[in-house]
């Protein structure tokens, strides 16, 4: 994981070889590890043959959904009349994932070059890579190391602009951030058209993740072979992931690991484990918008998009949140059901409306005035509010309250019961 | 398919209709409609209230009807029970921080909050103990009134400033259920058009403060009808209460207005609803004008017609109905005629988003069709000849100056303190464009029949009528 701690043997170091390394940063010191070889050898491609390799290689979406990425490249009309756009999806605001980031932070221009692949691939002439407004840092280092790239002009006809947004967590919905760039508020879009349609702009769009990209010149460069192989369990996931751990753990932090890896492995043997004296309760592997799961669920969990789904929940994003017994699972429901409140764009009235009042029912639980009838209320509301609105926002409230009642709903019950000291809840 | 039309099933119903089409425009063929808040036809999709979700087999999900675009073989059920269900959660969630003030709201009665949850809903509320939320009401600008407890944020009234008016003064701020509609800081919702959020807004959120617990819905009395603003012909209801126009509102025709009309039209009423109307035929005896019956007063009319000859004048208005118009010109048909007629001038204001729709700078309905009967637009040459006539007839022409040494026919609503018509030998009371039936040809040449809102004052009938009964008596034959 490179930074702040050394790699443990278990991992398998790609994407974060030079994590904690400032010379990569720079061009002269990313060229001299090997930078923009891959690039180089792209430009000299024809745009299907890219996509075919990274087709071949396997890689999925790395922003959550897990699609394939060279299936979506493909998606381009195959005839340009129009052009065409990348978006790389750098708003990496879902609690308990800090991936994207730390890319950013120590490997700049392998984002760069990525994107300088992708665009070739998808045949667009501009790139714009959409960085979250609170990741100051990364956006100097990115800003630094698209200008040393451009003085360099490694990028041939591809321009490559940075997009900063402005703290709106909705702005990372692929068609939100569309939005966003082009200036609107950041509300997601219906679909269809899907983006390869008409997306930035009207345009034919196709949006990736910072971590996609970052993988990609190394497919190029080690060929869809080697990234195939880097598989340890179903072979529809393959390559390496960086997983965000923070929570009860005693080293957390960025762990890359071949796909299919244990996630118990995971924590307790490069994060450390739960603090001394405790044990672990729960954890949340995907980002703060995939179901909760319990110990058990946890320990035998595969981290790749099918094991986790089997264990009940999603790979998402890969930021893996941890509790342990200290955890009061019901403030921490009513923290992650207030976050989607705050973010919910208020287009659609389920999303809108059920945050909200979801939110208002968790805090009048921790309380001590929740009613009888708030758990079955709970899960209702979160029945409606799923897979009937724009974008999975209101979803994503609904899967850690549905997955944190139906598994710790003795937690629930004894604040129902008046059994445990009401919460102060500010 | 030969006929290029699209086939589908909607809750069983067999319909066809042209691609491209809607789910939801497609199940109004079915006579199904799809309860919905943010669709309007005259507005972009925004697919954001979520109201409109239906089950359409094959499809994983429920889906929105107004997003959703017709194909072959498609088989909606807009009542399947996770579609209700769905619609019913959707009424659940926009009524918890619903202020649920009918007894004091405009828009009782006439409410799609109202409708649907009396049609979907379900009674009693799960919201419990939690406070609404509340912010204080909000003036828009000189028509609008907005009252954000009852916004259900479709954004209809953002889309119509934004797509439609493009003049985008309007947003949705904050997030959440935060959000409310906001206006620009420093800008009024005072486009010529913007009157027509009024009519959008699904809920009694956006109000007319000209309409302001004004009536109640359920009391009022439709009729179509159409704008007599301008020469553009938008096609109207006016909405009267115990025998008084108390609103306008567009009436939907997608060749001329489609949704929409301009806040001048809008207001353009009240003069119909004047008090100080000619009641009764009125005769010059002694030097002054008598009230008296129909009778003596056409009996006057004839007298004067019969013993005249040579010159007659009409100065008409090209407010009057196309009928009345060319019942004034048969009857003047046995003198050398001149008929004129004169159009106040305004400022046009065109709807930038319909083509073709404007408030138009010519304020008067039916200037085209005075103009195919044969009226002239060269008022001041008629006033001249008016002078040297034997007959003048002014046809709901108050404030005309007409002088003449010839006999003085005035058809009108209002006569004035010093009008001029005044010194008419008979006074015709004539009912107003809310009172009678009648036909105007817009600026295009589009004839349109409107209808009486509303009975006409006292013994005052619909111009047409007079002068058809007038011209009928004197024997002439309708003129082509």
């Amino acid at each position: 994981m490179g930074y702040p701690h050394k790699s443990h043997p278990k991992e398998t170091v790609v994407l974060s070889q030079y994590f904690g390394d400032a010379d990569a940063r720079t061009f002269k010191g990313w060229t001299k590890r090997g930078g923009y070889e891959a690039l180089a050898q792209a430009l000299k491609m024809d745009p299907v043959a890219v996509t075919d390799v990274v087709k071949e290689s396997g890689l999925r979406g790395r922003g959550g959904a897990g699609f394939p990425t060279g299936l979506k490249w493909s998606f381009m009309p195959k005839e340009k009349k129009k052009p065409h756009y990348l978006c790389v999806n750098a708003d990496e605001s879902e609690p308990g994932t800090f991936k994207d980031r730390e890319i950013m932070r120590w490997t700049p221009h392998a984002l760069l070059e990525g994107t300088a692949i992708a665009a070739h691939a998808i045949r667009a002439e501009v790139a714009y890579i959409y960085i979250r407004g609170e990741f100051t840092e990364p956006w100097t280092i990115m800003e630094r190391a698209l200008a040393e790239a451009n003085a360099a002009d490694v990028f041939g006809a591809i321009r490559i602009h940075l997009h900063r947004g402005a703290g709106a967590y909705i702005c990372g919905e692929e068609t939100a951030l569309m939005n966003s760039i082009e200036g609107k508020r950041g509300n997601p879009r219906i679909k269809p058209p899907f983006p390869a349609a008409a997306g930035l702009f009207g345009l034919p769009t196709t949006i990736n993740n910072v971590e996609t990209l970052a993988a990609v010149p190394h497919i190029l460069k080690r060929g869809a072979a080697w990234y195939k192989g880097l598989c340890l369990s179903n072979p529809k996931s393959t390559g390496t992931k960086l997983f965000s751990v923070c929570g009860h753990v005693q080293r957390p932090g960025n762990y890359e690991v071949t796909m299919g890896f244990p996630l118990k492995d995971l924590l307790y043997d490069m994060c450390g484990g739960p603090p001394p004296g405790r044990t672990l309760k729960a954890c949340i592997p995907g980002g703060s918008s995939v179901p909760i799961l319990t110990r058990e669920e946890t320990e035998a969990c595969l981290l790749d998009y099918e094991g986790v789904v089997a264990s009940g929940s999603m790979l998402g994003s890969g930021g893996v949140i941890v509790f342990d017994d200290s955890a009061d699972m019901v403030y921490q429901i009513m923290r992650l059901a207030r976050f989607y409140a705050h973010e919910s764009c208020a287009q659609c009235t389920q999303c809108r409306e059920g945050t909200a009042w979801t939110t208002k029912i968790m805090e009048r639980i921790l309380a001590g005035q929740g009613k009888p009838k708030d758990l079955d209320l709970l899960l209702d509301l979160s029945e409606n509010m799923t897979g009937k609105t724009i974008c999975v926002l209101s979803d994503s409230c609904a899967a850690p309250i549905v997955s944190g009642i139906k598994k710790f709903r003795g937690e629930f019950e004894a604040y129902l019961a008046g059994k445990k000291q009401s919460v102060m809840v500010s | 398919m030969s006929d290029g039309l699209i086939n589908l099933t909607i809750d069983g119903a067999p319909v066809s209709v042209p691609p491209g089409t809607l789910v939801i425009e497609a199940a109004k063929q079915a006579g199904v409609l799809v309860p919905h808040y943010c669709y309007h036809p005259g507005l972009p999709v925004a697919g954001v209230c979520r109201m409109c979700l239906v089950e359409i087999e094959k499809a994983p999900k429920l889906q929105i009807a107004c997003a959703t675009t017709v194909t072959e073989g498609m088989v909606v059920k807009t009542q399947a029970p996770a579609a209700k269900d769905a619609r019913q959660s959707v009424l659940e969630f926009l009524l918890i921080n619903h202020p649920l003030d009918c007894p004091i709201c405009d828009q009782a009665g006439e409410c799609e909050l109202q409708d649907f949850v009396f049609q979907e809903g379900q009674p009693g509320t799960r919201y419990g103990e939690f406070a609404k939320r509340f912010n204080p009401v909000e003036d828009f600008g000189p028509d609008v009134l907005y009252v954000p407890n009852r916004c259900i944020l479709c954004t209809r009234c953002v889309r119509f400033m934004e797509d439609v008016a493009k003049e985008p003064v309007l947003n949705v701020s904050e997030r959440g259920d935060r959000a409310f509609i906001g206006i620009h800081p420093e800008a009024r919702l005072d486009h010529p058009w913007a009157g027509n959020v009024v009519d959008l807004c699904p809920v009694g959120s956006l109000l007319s403060k000209d309409f302001l617990h004004k009536a109640r819905a359920w009391e009022l009395d439709k009729t179509a009808s159409v704008c007599t603003g301008c020469s553009q012909g938008c096609n109207i209801t006016l909405d009267t209460r115990d025998e008084v126009v108390v609103r306008v509102r567009p009436r939907p025709n997608l060749d001329i207005n489609r949704y929409f009309i301009c806040d001048h039209g809008r207001m353009h009423y009240r003069w119909m609803n004047r008090g100080d109307r000619i009641e009764a035929p009125l005769v010059r005896k002694d030097g002054a004008l008598h009230a008296t019956d129909w009778d003596e007063a056409f009996a006057r009319v004839l007298a004067i017609l019969r013993g005249a000859s040579g010159k007659a004048v009409a100065l008409v208005s090209p407010g009057a109905s196309s009928e009345a118009l060319a019942a004034a010109k048969r009857l003047l048909s046995g003198f050398t005629w001149t008929g004129a007629f004169q159009v106040v001038m305004g400022e046009e204001a065109p709807l930038a988003g319909v083509p073709n729709l404007a408030l138009r700078a010519e304020r008067a309905p039916n200037a085209k069709g005075a103009e195919q009967l044969g009226y002239t637009r060269d008022y001041a040459q008629a006033l001249a000849a008016a002078k040297s006539a034997a007959v003048v007839l002014v046809l709901d022409e108050p404030d005309c100056p007409v002088e003449t040494d010839g006999a003085l026919i005035y058809a009108g609503t209002v006569l004035g303190e010093d009008a001029a018509c005044r010194r008419a030998d008979v006074v015709l009371p004539i009912a107003n464009v809310a009172e009678e039936e009648g036909t105007f040809t817009n600026r295009d040449g589009r004839d349109q029949r409107y209808y009486q809102a509303k009975p006409a004052p006292g013994m005052a009938q619909p111009a047409a009528w007079v002068l058809g009964q007038l011209a009928q008596a004197m024997g002439l034959a309708e003129v082509q």
